[in-house]
């Protein structure tokens, strides 16, 4: 099952493709990766994920799956040679898809509310609450991580990549606004662990550089704005 | 000896959604029902994040968020897998359980605030939402196939508590003639001697609704529909 051609439909700037990215990366999975215009959305696109007809889609032999975490539990399950991205005990797992689910409900959204905002009142609003999630995923990655490197211990896991995928948005925020989100004081270990990260094989041709990717972003809302109009 | 709790209500969809389970995998538990109005100190130390149930504590350790909760008991206790075991056929269940609780919960409950032309649109979109589940249910009796799955659990409310509500309004979102499949579905579904014991009663269901968390002026214009709905029979 695991040696039929794979394909990942999707666009470098997003955190949801990022997440498969890794994971694909983690597993040494050889694949095609194939560029989408959001805003003109391919057949192909559209034929494999026609309820949703987003990105990121994995297509394994003309299967589609669809959604990013979704994904990532995919590939764990069947290439099943290299590392294992969930942990093993069900209560671990458990702890894993609760932050995970954490970061796509909470906090995700807020960073595109971020990048989204007019004022600079809303803004900044909207970095404070940010923060606090930050606040909440560093006690969990002091919880899971145990002293080790990765939230998954000593090696990548199905956290480090969900919260992984943010990186890029995140650093680009910083960027974009001239601020600190995460900090030696309030997050020091979450601080750590993003350089580690970033600078991981699986990871750091992946994680997108902030100037290019805030630029990509701009014109991005400027084409969709257009296109609405 | 395992020792099982779970922090609920009654009348959650939430919560009954860990209580199917449970009950399909012969699990013994101890039902905490919490007050929303008022939750216990346990409730607040054992989902500290959102401060909501349902939390199931397994030999003294919390797990919440019913769909982490979910996946829990079916890798704990083996009988009567919730999920299938193909990996392709698996991703389909959670993108599936995904779907109904971010997308369809929110589109069919928006359709218990608008009248009118709001009404009109929100029912549309409701419509498109539902669509791809009535093609989903095709040849099947439930979503799980032969048998409840983790689709069938997770859209609990769409068989119980939306049709509930839906009637006492008068509304016509989810109907037999246009949602046949799924009407059939949610006939079955709440026919199951494994589920039903779960449902609260109609009535009280309606007289609690909506949750005063959700603010006083929808409750109030929840009571007007109500009574515009039964003035209108």
């Amino acid at each position: 099952m695991a040696t039929k051609p794979v394909k990942l439909l999707g666009f470098w700037d997003s955190p949801y493709v990022n997440r498969v990215q890794f994971a694909l990366n983690l597993k040494s999975i050889d694949h095609e990766f194939i560029e989408e215009n959001i805003l003109s959305k391919s057949e192909l696109l559209l034929r494999s994920n026609p309820v949703q007809k987003k990105i990121p889609v994995l297509i394994h032999g003309d299967e589609p799956i669809c959604e990013s975490l979704n994904i990532v539990q995919y590939i764990d399950e069947v290439w099943t040679d290299g590392p294992s991205i969930l942990p093993s005990h069900p209560r671990d797992r458990a702890m894993s898809r609760f932050w995970a689910a954490y970061i796509d409900e909470k906090w995700l959204p807020l960073l595109w509310e971020v990048y989204e905002a007019k004022e600079e009142d809303s803004r900044t609003t909207l970095l404070e609450k940010v923060r606090e999630g930050l606040v909440l995923l560093e006690a969990a990655f002091v919880k899971c991580s145990k002293g080790k490197a990765f939230f998954g211990g000593d090696s990548i896991g199905y956290l480090d990549i969900a919260l992984g995928g943010c990186l890029g948005w995140l650093k680009g925020i910083e960027k974009l606004a001239s601020v600190k989100l995460l900090d030696e004081t309030k997050t020091p270990a979450l601080l750590g662990w993003a350089e580690t990260f970033c600078s991981n094989e699986a990871a750091k041709n992946v994680v997108p550089e902030p100037e290019k990717l805030n630029k990509c972003l701009k014109e991005f809302q400027a084409q969709a704005a257009a296109a609405t109009k | 000896m395992e020792e099982v709790k779970l922090f609920g209500h009654p009348a959650s969809p939430f919560s009954c959604r860990v209580e199917i389970a449970l009950k399909l995998k012969g699990v013994h538990y101890d039902f905490i029902a919490e007050d929303p109005s008022n939750k216990s100190p346990q409730l607040l130390q054992y989902n500290p994040v959102h401060k909501k149930i349902p939390v199931l504590l397994h030999n003294g350790k919390p797990i919440a968020e019913s769909l982490v909760i979910l996946e829990y008991i079916d890798e704990v206790w083996k009988t009567n897998p919730i999920l299938p075991q193909n990996p392709h056929e698996k991703a389909k269940a959670r993108f599936w359980a995904n779907y109904v609780e971010e997308k369809c919960l929110p589109a069919l409950f928006k359709t218990f605030w608008s009248v009118g032309e709001q009404y009109d649109k929100d029912k549309a979109e409701a419509g498109e939402v539902l669509k791809f589940l009535e093609d989903e249910l095709q040849g099947k009796k439930f979503f799980g196939g032969d048998s409840i799955g983790l689709v069938d659990i997770v859209a609990n409310f769409m068989a119980f508590w939306f049709r509930t509500i839906q009637e006492a309004l008068g509304l016509d979102v989810l109907t037999k003639d246009n949602f046949p499949k799924l009407w059939e579905w949610a006939e079955n579904y709440v026919n199951c001697s494994d589920i039903n014991q779960f449902l609260p009663p109609k009535d009280k269901l309606i007289a609690i609704f909506p949750p005063p968390y959700m603010g006083q002026h929808l409750v109030a214009f929840f009571q007007s529909r109500l009574a515009a709905a039964a003035a209108a029979k």
